[in-house]
C-alpha cells in the first residue's frame, strides 16, 4: 500500500529552479532514502513533503489526502536533533501532542508509554543539556514518532554524531522502525547509510534535480548478514551507486 | 566542598577591595587630608544613616514604590512593544529609530517638563521611570525573539504550529535569557531614574530628602542617602537575577543534576 506519493513537484527560488518534476512514493514499512551530492536540493524536497515550503508545481499525498502546503500531517526531522533546551525531555517529545491540542497531563502520559521502547528510561525529567548526543538523536526520534506515527520525514537524522555513536544509533533505528511501523524518507550523502538503513534509494541529481535511478534493495539480508558493509556484494552495490551519483 | 571553598576564594578579592577602600577613606578623613566639612568618615555616614534611619525608610520606600512602579509599567510597555515590533516588520521599522531617540534624551532635561504636565505626586517620577528602563528591554526582547534559529522555527512549523503556539514553545523562552539581561540593566537605572526626577520636585523620595540635606550642607547625610540608594539597586539586580534563575532552570545544568518533576 502506498502511504506517501509526491507527484510531478517542482521548486523554484526567485528565477531558479532547484526541483524539477520529482516524483517519489513511500508504502507503508518501508524505509526509502533520498541520496544526493550535497547541495542537490533534498532538504528542498523535504521542506516541500513537510508542508512547510509550497511547491511551485505538484502535489503530496498522504493515503489519498492531499497535503500540499498543510504542514502537521507527517513528522519532519532535521540534522540537529532541535530539542528545546528550556524543556524538558517528556516536553519536548509530548511537544507535538500539545500543539495538536492535547493538555500537557494528557500529552506526558501519551509520550511517557514510549520511553522505555527509545532507550529513553529515566531522562524524563531531565533538561536536553543534560544528554548525551545519542540520547538526545533518540529523543528527537520519538518526537519525531509523535508527530505522526505514520510517515516520517528525516534529514541526515545521524551526521551529526561520531561514527561509532552513529552505527549504534543505526542499528537501533532499525529494530525500532520495525517495533513501531514507522515509513520513513530519510535524506543522505553516506552511500553506506543509504544502503545499509534503506529498502529502497532515490538518487537525486542534477540541476535543476530530479530523481535519475531508483535502487531496490528489498531483498538484501543486511540484519541477518554480519559484517554486511564489508561483504563483495556491498562493494559492488556501493560501486553501482557511486557511478550513478556523479 | 570544593564548590564552597570556590565560593569563598571568589568573594575574598572583592571584599577586601571594599575594605581597603573603606580604610583608606577613614584614614584620610581621620588624618584630615581632606577638610571634614567636606568629606565625611565612613563612621560618620553609618551614624548618620542610624539616627536617620527612620526618615531613610520613609523617604526611601516612596522611591521604591515609584521605582517598582515604573519598572513594571516598563517591563509591560517592552514586551508589548518587542512583541508587535517582532510580528510585524514595518513596525519594527517605524518604531526602531523613534525607540534609540528616546534614549539620547537626558533624563534630567525631560524630569522638570514631566513635572510640569503631572504634578508634583508619583506620576512623573513613575513616567520618568518608564522611559529610562523600557529601552534595554525592549532591545534585549527583540534581540531574543531575532535569535531564534530557522531550523527550530521550521520545526514547529512541520508540527503544525499557530504562530501564537511558536511565540508560547519557542520565541518567548528563546528570548528569556536576553529579557533578563535587560532587566538587569533596567533595574539599576530606575532606582536612578526615580531620584534624578525627585530631586526635581516633589514632596517625598530619596531625591527630595537628598536636595533637603545638600541645602543644610549636611554631608554626612548625604551619603548616608547615596549609600541607601546603592543598597536598594544592589538588592534589585539580585532580586531580578534570583528571579532569573528560578525561571530558567535548565541554565546551569550539571550534568546528571535531577530536577523536579513540574
Amino acid at each position: 500500500m502506498i502511504l506517501l506519493k509526491a507527484v510531478d513537484i517542482s521548486k523554484k527560488y526567485g528565477e531558479k529552479t532547484i526541483i524539477e518534476s520529482v516524483n517519489i512514493n513511500l508504502k507503508k514499512g518501508e524505509t526509502v532514502s533520498l541520496l544526493g551530492v550535497s547541495g542537490a536540493g533534498k532538504t528542498t524536497l523535504l521542506h516541500v513533503l513537510a508542508g512547510i515550503s509550497p511547491p511551485d508545481g505538484g502535489k503530496v499525498f498522504l493515503m489519498e489526502e492531499d497535503i500540499t502546503k498543510n504542514p502537521g500531517k507527517i513528522a519532519y526531522m532535521m540534522q540537529k536533533d532541535l530539542l528545546l533546551e528550556h524543556k524538558k525531555i517528556i516536553d519536548n517529545v509530548a511537544l507535538p501532542l500539545i500543539i495538536k491540542g492535547k493538555s500537557k497531563k494528557e500529552a506526558r502520559k501519551e509520550a511517557i508509554k514510549y520511553f522505555k521502547d527509545f532507550g529513553l528510561d529515566n531522562t524524563q525529567y531531565k533538561y536536553p543539556s543534560q544528554l548525551s548526543g545519542g540520547m538526545r538523536q533518540r529523543a528527537a526520534l520519538l518526537r519525531t514518532y509523535l508527530s505522526s506515527n505514520k510517515v516520517a520525514l528525516l534529514d541526515e537524522p545521524f551526521s551529526a554524531l561520531d561514527n561509532i555513536t552513529k552505527s549504534a544509533i543505526q542499528k537501533w533505528y532499525l529494530d525500532t522502525i520495525k517495533k513501531i511501523d514507522l515509513s520513513t524518507i530519510f535524506i543522505t550523502h553516506d552511500i553506506d547509510e543509504a544502503i545499509y538503513l534503506s529498502d529502497r534509494i532515490y538518487i537525486l541529481k542534477g540541476k535543476p534535480a530530479t530523481i535519475t535511478d531508483e535502487i531496490d534493495l528489498g531483498n538484501l539480508k543486511k540484519d541477518t548478514e554480519k559484517d554486511f558493509n564489508l561483504t563483495e556484494k556491498f562493494l559492488e552495490l556501493k560501486k553501482m551507486i557511486i557511478s550513478k551519483l556523479v | 566542598m570544593t564548590k564552597k571553598l570556590q565560593n569563598i576564594t571568589d568573594k575574598l578579592p572583592p571584599l577586601i577591595a571594599l575594605l581597603g577602600f573603606v580604610l583608606i577613606w577613614q584614614l584620610v578623613c581621620f588624618f584630615k587630608i581632606v577638610p571634614s566639612f567636606m568629606l565625611p568618615s565612613p563612621i560618620e555616614v553609618v551614624l548618620a544613616i542610624i539616627n536617620d534611619f527612620s526618615t531613610l525608610l520613609h523617604h526611601g520606600k516612596v522611591s521604591l514604590i515609584e521605582t517598582l512602579a515604573g519598572l513594571l509599567l516598563g517591563i509591560i510597555l517592552a514586551f508589548v512593544m518587542a512583541t508587535v515590533m517582532d510580528r510585524f516588520v514595518v513596525l519594527d521599522k517605524a518604531f526602531y529609530p523613534l525607540i534609540i531617540v528616546s534614549q539620547t534624551i537626558p533624563t534630567i532635561a525631560i524630569a522638570p517638563i514631566l513635572v510640569l504636565w503631572m504634578g508634583f505626586g508619583m506620576a512623573p517620577k513613575i513616567t520618568l521611570v518608564v522611559i529610562t528602563t523600557f529601552f534595554p528591554i525592549t532591545v534585549g526582547l527583540l534581540e531574543g525573539y531575532k535569535s531564534v534559529d530557522k531550523d527550530s522555527l521550521n520545526l514547529l512549523k512541520a508540527m503544525g504550529a499557530d504562530n501564537l503556539q511558536i511565540f508560547y514553545h519557542l520565541k518567548f523562552p528563546r528570548a528569556m535569557p536576553y529579557f533578563f539581561a535587560g532587566l538587569k540593566i533596567s533595574a539599576s537605572y530606575a532606582v536612578v531614574g526615580a531620584v534624578v526626577s525627585e530631586w526635581l520636585g516633589g514632596f517625598e523620595g530619596l531625591g527630595v530628602y537628598m536636595t533637603r540635606v545638600k541645602k543644610a550642607y549636611s554631608f554626612d547625610k548625604m551619603f548616608a542617602v547615596i549609600i541607601v540608594i546603592v543598597i536598594i539597586s544592589l538588592l534589585l539586580m539580585k532580586l531580578v537575577k534570583e528571579i532569573g534563575k528560578m525561571s530558567m532552570p535548565w541554565l546551569n545544568l550539571a550534568k546528571n543534576e535531577n530536577v523536579n518533576q513540574k
